[in-house]
């Protein structure tokens, strides 16, 4: 889109998109530090991980901030309304998602080192496909490319049934060897965490899917955008 | 009790009027209005509803004033202009041989951008139209035009008390409120406003608006507007025009989240066109 008649507002929206991206860089590195903090046992890093999310709160209420001044002051309409909205959405989410990180993290300071490795893998790959689809849905907000945003919607159930399959398959450890009942919770419960993180990359997909199209992100509405697109998708 | 009684009626009167059909007032088709030699209107056909606000927005030189002024036939009054198409105001043709453009003006009533009451007392500014008319018989009945005209417009309870004062003696927005009475004291059908408060204060410009918003109760409202947060504020639909064409029409909540067209976009967000 070409850019604004006041050049301070294309700068505000262009420093706030930024900014977002920022947020969700860290976010990122949060799920996979936590998860391999988990994974190596490495409680240098949980530590590290609890840490760094003072930097991404510090970042929304940063964004927070630009974003009442961008409304009270720019009067946004159209899609710079909807970046607008969208962009707040995505401060929120990504903000829920440093707070589920550092809660995994300090789990992992729970943890005995002598875990189940075969459960302490399936976080390792619950969190690789959590993390994709943080990237992913970051990345479609950054191109604004509404097919990648329908993308992520799409990778929300794989996600969901590794949860399941997870839990089911700690539940049997746990009838194994009721001594791995404590840290064999943590995991679980680091399991949904990364579930929930999941949803929160869908909310970023479906505030990219409204920025974009200005529909809301039901499922109606996709069906038709797919059907409309047809195979140029 | 009360209140339940309240949100039960407000309930079916917001049912009533999502089933109502939308009732066309203006019907234009395809509008051409020359200048001389020059264009300025290319083509336009537009359906405008029935109480409710209507907004025209676009650049200065889009053509919006001078569509509005087709709709009571102003542009007859310039020498140069000609008007081709069709308007028809409840399924009759305005440009009619048969219809008389001075009638047609006291169903279509207009509000200036710059207040201009006549150099007479508040009470005549008002009176003259239905005086001329012949709305009213005798002094008493003048009388009840003139407040209820006043009261419609939210001015009487500032000046019942001096109506034989001189309308040019009142504030700008008082004075806007007053040529807006004087507009409703012949009883119109649709009322055209262009640019109403570009002279006005904020507080004088909200009380404008408040009015305009209790006025589409009873009237077909157009308004002519640079501001798109008072398009946004009092309009239920709103056209975007764009070098005498008009670019896009639709309900006002879309065309300022998802406007369809580039242009639109460009010109509500502030972007070069």
């Amino acid at each position: 889109m070409s850019e604004h008649i006041v050049t301070a507002f294309t700068d505000e929206l262009e420093h706030l998109s930024a900014n977002l991206l920022r947020m969700g860089g860290l976010a990122e590195a949060m799920i996979n530090d936590s998860s391999r903090a988990v994974v190596t046992f490495d409680l240098e890093l949980a530590r590290q991980v609890i840490k760094r999310d003072e930097a991404i709160d510090e970042l929304e209420a940063e964004a927070e901030k630009a974003i009442i001044r961008l409304i009270a002051l720019r009067h946004p309409m159209a899609a710079d309304l909807r970046a607008v909205l969208g962009a707040m959405k995505l401060a929120g989410d990504i903000e829920r998602i440093g707070d589920l990180c550092k809660n995994i993290a300090k789990r992992c300071l729970e943890l005995t080192g002598e875990e189940n490795r075969a459960a302490v893998k399936s976080i390792e790959r619950m969190s690789r496909s959590v993390s994709y689809q943080l990237q992913k849905a970051l990345d479609a907000y950054l191109r604004q490319d509404v097919n990648a945003a329908i993308e992520v919607l799409e990778l929300d159930d794989d996600i969901d049934d590794h949860y399941v399959s997870f839990f089911r398959e700690t539940l049997t450890y746990m009838m194994e060897d009721p001594r791995q009942i404590g840290s064999n919770t943590h995991l679980m419960f680091m399991a949904k965490n990364l579930e929930r993180i999941g949803d929160h990359a869908t909310n970023i997909a479906k505030a990219v899917y409204y920025m974009v199209t200005g529909e809301t992100a039901t499922g109606d509405h996709i069906e038709a955008r797919i059907k409309k697109e047809g195979s140029g998708r | 009790m009360d209140g339940n009684v309240e949100d039960f009626t407000e309930t079916a009167r917001s049912k009533q009027a999502q089933n109502m059909p939308e009732m066309t007032k203006v019907e234009c088709r395809n509008i051409d209005v020359f200048y001389g030699e020059k264009q300025a209107i290319f083509d336009i056909s537009l359906d405008i509803p029935d109480r409710a606000v209507t907004a025209f927005i676009g650049p200065s030189g889009c053509g919006k004033s001078t569509f509005l002024r087709c709709i009571n036939r102003m542009n007859d009054t310039i020498e140069s202009a000609r008007v081709t198409g069709q308007i028809f105001m409840d399924g009759a043709d305005i440009n009619d041989h048969s219809i008389d453009p001075v009638l047609l003006r006291s169903r279509v009533g207009m509000v200036f951008q710059k207040p201009n009451p006549f150099p007479k007392s508040i009470y005549d500014n008002i009176a003259y139209g239905p005086r001329i008319h012949g709305l009213a018989s005798g002094k008493q009945e003048l009388d009840e035009v003139v407040e209820s005209a006043l009261r419609k417009a939210g001015l009487w309870e500032e000046v019942k008390d001096r109506l034989l004062a001189p309308g040019t003696g009142l504030s700008g927005g008082q004075q806007q409120r007053l040529c807006i009475a004087r507009a409703i004291a012949v009883s119109p059908e649709v009322i055209l406003m262009d640019e109403p408060c570009s002279a006005l204060d904020p507080i004088a410009t909200a009380r404008i608006e408040e009015l305009i918003d209790e006025l589409r109760e009873r009237y077909c409202i157009v308004i002519v507007t640079h501001s798109m947060q008072q398009a946004a504020r009092v309009s239920q639909k709103t056209a975007f025009f764009h070098l005498g064409k008009l670019v896009e029409y639709g309900d006002t909540e879309r065309i300022f989240t998802n406007p369809e067209d580039s242009r639109t976009q460009d010109y509500i967000t502030g972007r070069f066109g």
